[in-house]
């Protein structure tokens, strides 16, 4: 009996929901070469280069070709603003999430001490509840913290306190750490403790042991973690909607901000951009993973 | 210069147990380990031997009691401010490192010059046998070389004890024999002071200068697998190691080191030497092993000589045991096989009537509790 | 300091765990509370909070209104009831249909060859890491009326001379469900395959062996076996949608007002902060019940970790 056999019926649903899966991904690819401006219709390619010239809304000549939209796009001061702002944020976030999410794992894996249930019922929550919550939640607590702060020491102008990338940063770290915590709890279930027992046994004071022995133990599972803290950063628009403020727009909100208002195919070649910078570096994810196995 | 390399004074150790009580691990234990000894601690699983190890490494401390090492009290002192290394049961290889690395982690903690570390890493490899391997990984080597490489890790720092932890457990058969031989050798050739831990009697007996035998956390006997085997002080001692035959009766009299004690279901009284303490007039168990009973189908002495009937034989080749029954007791008696025969009736058979012999020197009384 | 540090255990978990306690605390548990304190309070004139203790905005959420059509002082308001309801149907809809359409490909999947299996899961995390608001955006553009969906159909119906009227798929109801499914199914395809993948072809061989055809066989063994991915899947799912307000938004315009809508506008539009933050109270608790009868009946499915 083939182990690989599966009925025509699963194999026909896999390609229908592969399909689904990708055919509005290619639209949004295709229509980034869309010539018409108003991207409403697809008008075709452009196919001259050339200085810029338009015919109603059509674009019949570009400098960049079909790849006009793209242009535009490196010379969108807005987007590279919001590309730095979701970079910075998520490198951030992403670091000082890693360190407290791991050594919060080795708290609870290890140790009892007496904030442990606390410590682990307010792990669980932010996965429980809609996002939402927490962004609302934070917003509240930043705006009233602020507005009693900048009228409490009497701050006006521009110096008032408001949201901007900092709370945004600090939001981030909030709702990596959980996540954070979990993947390094998972990987040390499995952690034998022993080998500490015998690096100290072989003259290593706790802290050496901690470094030479187990921190690289646990490494694949804290860097697994701050993986996941990084996607959750780079892409989060819920809590992040709720606690940016001007000049902290991230992409994410930018693309939202674009779609309410008027959509070019900039927004598709954005789109575009970012497909294909997200699939590059999952390629080179799996080709690394697949060195050290 | 202290000759008692570990001292263990009246220690105890007690573990909260999840409803709320208290166990005691290891229950006012008090050991002595001289110098260069291959000293054992013997028992099956929480007898207290490995936690008792443990406290001697620095992992765990003591409830009560001190634990001296060469002379010097440990109080709180931790692990890595002892003079023992350990052997773990699971090895305990550092994954992330190679086998050179593995074994010079400890003298890095020491501080030793690159060029001492080189040369004491290869003599430890070739030690072990294991000359050649220090670029490899743990995942790759066998589970035998992989205890080697423990061993070579712990060894290298020439600790003047070195605590073994069930450390051939994992191993088959043959490659523990072999193991058992070469650690031997290796204790004697360094001289250093092995305390090994074991479940394994035959290994105990085969290894050890001296035994320390345990259950529920005490010491029930220390002595040379010789004292162990032959003079064992106790009921669970006698039956732990090796086999031995239990009667059951009341001590008639004593007189100095031996006893007569009176054996109802015989309607006869068997003498010995006394084993632990015994009174007159309180029951007492008669404790004789299956190769010291002189078998015979007649009878030929008075005391000590009772008549039975054999109820099975197993024919082992070298040795045959026959079990035989006497008056409802069924008495283990191992016969060795010292004269060649093909005749059925040279072995001894089902239904027979066979006389046993209890030598006074050979049989032991003891408390029966 | 050092030595009682060492000794000390307890001392040393709370010393590891205290930076998260810090975020946590302020982030989470204080901001909670302080939703909570400002939904018992009142709108000031010029959007901001007047703290005090009144229920009233409990009592809007749930129907009794002071803005009476017929002068009465108080009735019967609906609306906002609505608005729960269909986030809680909504949840529950895209539940069913994201478990419908990612089993049969997970199954799939796990049942490839195993060298085959590493390409099929990278395909569906591409629109996985893919940024959550391009891909309802990929929607808008094809569910507009003169979008591309209504593009192909036309152009085929010209094929054959028939006429054609675009649907008016955008901002329905049904954009919104499609969205939803769209953007949750790879985070139900991923549990149910790693639970999938732990079943042993040896059983499915044991079955055959003891008699079962393959629809007996799905019944009694795959399915049973691949439960713990199905419920770590819908925890997934459910709770985001509960309060999502995104798709809602780009999909369903004003047509489809969820919570998570309602709850948005309260906040951005200088409306009613205290009102909102009652609203969110509710989808909080309103997620957490549903949750937890859940998982009691269902458990968690250890599987979440499976990304």
């Amino acid at each position: 009996m083939n182990p690989y056999r599966r009925s025509p019926f699963i194999r026909l649903s896999t390609i229908l929901v592969y399909a689904f899966l990708y055919a509005p991904i290619l639209v949004l690819i295709i229509f980034a070469f869309n010539s018409s401006r108003t991207n409403i219709l697809f008008g075709g390619f452009i196919t001259h280069f050339g200085p810029i010239k338009m015919v109603g809304s059509t674009v019949v000549q570009s400098p960049c070709g079909p790849f006009h939209w793209f242009c535009e796009l490196a010379k969108n001061r807005d987007v590279m603003g919001a590309t730095r702002n979701t970079l910075t944020v998520a490198i951030i976030s992403t670091i000082s999430s890693t360190i407290i999410g791991t050594l919060a794992a080795l708290a609870m894996q290890r140790y009892n001490f007496k904030l442990k249930t606390f410590t682990q019922i307010s792990l669980y929550i932010p996965i429980v509840i809609p996002e939402i919550v927490m962004g609302i939640g934070i917003l509240v607590l930043f705006s009233q913290l602020f507005t009693f702060l900048n009228g409490f020491l009497g701050i006006t102008g521009d110096a008032r306190l408001a949201m901007g990338l900092p709370t945004v940063i600090v939001s981030h770290i909030a709702f990596s750490i959980p996540f954070v915590t979990l993947v390094v709890q998972a990987r040390l279930q499995g952690f034998d403790k022993s080998i500490e027992e015998a690096a100290m046994d072989l003259g290593a004071n706790e802290l050496t042991t901690f470094w030479r022995v187990t921190f690289p133990t646990i490494l694949p599972g804290i860097l697994s973690g701050g993986l996941l803290a990084f996607t959750l950063s780079l892409d989060d628009f819920v809590i992040t909607f709720f606690t940016t403020g001007p000049g902290a727009t991230t992409l994410p909100i930018y693309v939202y901000g674009l779609l309410r208002r008027i959509i070019t195919p900039q927004v598709n070649a954005l789109s575009t951009v970012w497909v294909l910078i997200v699939f590059v570096i999952m390629l080179l994810l799996q080709r690394s993973q697949k060195k050290t196995n | 210069m202290s000759k008692i390399a570990v001292e263990l004074q009246d220690i105890v150790k007690q573990f909260p147990t999840p409803e709320g009580g208290e166990v005691f691990a290891v229950n006012h234990v008090s050991l002595r380990i001289q110098n260069g000894e291959f000293f054992s601690m013997l028992g099956s699983s929480g007898c207290g031997k490995t936690t008792s190890l443990r406290m001697i490494a620095g992992f765990e401390w003591p409830t009560k009691g001190e634990i001296l090492i060469a002379g010097i009290p440990q109080g709180h002192t931790p692990p890595f401010q002892r003079p023992v290394n350990t052997v773990f049961q699971s090895y305990a290889l550092f994954q992330h490192m190679n086998v050179f690395q593995n074994i010079s982690f400890g003298l890095e903690m020491d501080h030793v010059k690159k060029d001492e570390i080189k040369e004491r890493v290869g003599k430890s490899l070739e030690m072990v046998q294991l000359k050649g391997m220090d670029k490899r990984f743990p995942r790759q080597l066998s589970g035998g070389q992989q205890q080697r490489v423990a061993l070579a890790r712990a060894i290298v720092k020439t600790p003047k004890v070195l605590l073994l932890d069930e450390p051939l457990g994992a191993l088959d058969l043959k490659l523990r024999k072999e193991m058992q031989l070469e650690l031997k050798a290796l204790q004697q050739q360094l001289g250093i002071t092995f305390v090994y831990v074991t479940h394994d009697q035959e290994e105990a007996l085969t290894m050890s200068d001296r035994i320390a035998v345990m259950s529920h956390g005490e010491v029930l006997q220390i002595g040379t697998p010789v004292e162990i085997y032959e003079r064992p002080n106790c009921k669970f001692v006698a039956d732990f190691i090796g086999t031995s035959n239990f009667l059951h009766g009341v001590v008639k009299s004593v007189d100095r080191d031996k006893a007569v004690v009176f054996i109802k279901e015989f309607n006869a009284e068997v003498s010995g030497l006394i084993s632990g303490n015994v009174t007159a007039g309180e029951n007492a168990a008669v404790s004789i092993r299956p190769e010291k009973i002189r078998l015979a189908s007649q009878s030929t002495f008075n005391q000590n000589s009772f008549e039975g009937t054999v109820s099975s034989t197993t024919y082992i080749g070298s040795d045959t045991h026959v079990y035989v029954d006497v008056n409802g007791n069924r008495i283990k008696v191992w016969e060795q096989n010292k004269i060649s025969s093909l005749d059925p009736k040279a072995y001894y058979s089902v239904g027979q009537k066979v006389w046993l012999t209890l030598f006074q020197e050979n049989t032991l009384i003891m408390a029966d509790n | 300091m050092l030595k009682r540090f060492r000794e000390n255990k307890s001392f040393q978990g709370t010393i590891l765990a205290t930076p998260t306690l810090i975020f946590m605390v302020g982030l989470l548990i204080i901001p909670l509370l302080l939703t909570m304190v400002i939904s018992f309070g009142t709108r000031s004139a010029d959007g901001n909070v007047i703290y005090g203790f009144s229920l009233h905005n409990y009592a809007r959420m749930f129907g009794i209104s002071n803005e009476c059509p017929n002068g009465q002082s108080t009735c019967f308001d609906p609306l906002y009831v609505q608005i729960l309801w269909r986030s809680l149907s909504l949840a529950f809809n895209t539940t069913v249909l994201v478990i419908l359409l990612a089993y049969p490909l997970s199954y799939f999947v796990a049942r490839s060859h195993p060298k085959r299996r590493n390409t099929f899961l990278f395909m569906v995390l591409v629109p996985l890491w893919t940024n959550f608001v391009i891909r309802v955006y990929a929607w808008m553009m094809l569910l507009r009326t003169q979008g591309v969906i209504n593009g192909v159909i036309g152009w085929m119906a010209g094929l054959f001379g028939l006429h054609f009227v675009p649907f008016e798929m955008l901002y329905t109801p049904g954009a919104v469900l499609v969205g939803m499914v769209y953007e949750f199914l790879p985070f139900m395809i991923l549990p149910i395959y790693t639970s999938l993948e732990k079943i042993e072809t040896a059983l499915y061989e044991a079955a055959a062996d003891l008699g079962a055809n393959p629809f007996r066989t799905f019944l009694k063994v795959t399915l049973p076996l691949s439960m713990p991915g199905v419920v770590a899947g819908t925890i997934l799912v459910f709770i985001p949608v509960m309060g999502t307000f995104i798709v809602s938004d780009l999909l369903g315009g004003k047509q489809v007002v969820l919570v998570g809508n309602l709850i948005q506008r309260q906040f951005l539009d200088a409306r009613d902060p205290t009102f909102g933050s009652a609203a969110s109270l509710i989808l909080m608790v309103m997620t957490l019940i549903v949750t937890y009868f859940y998982t009691r009946k269902f458990g968690f499915g250890e599987e979440i970790i499976s990304v």
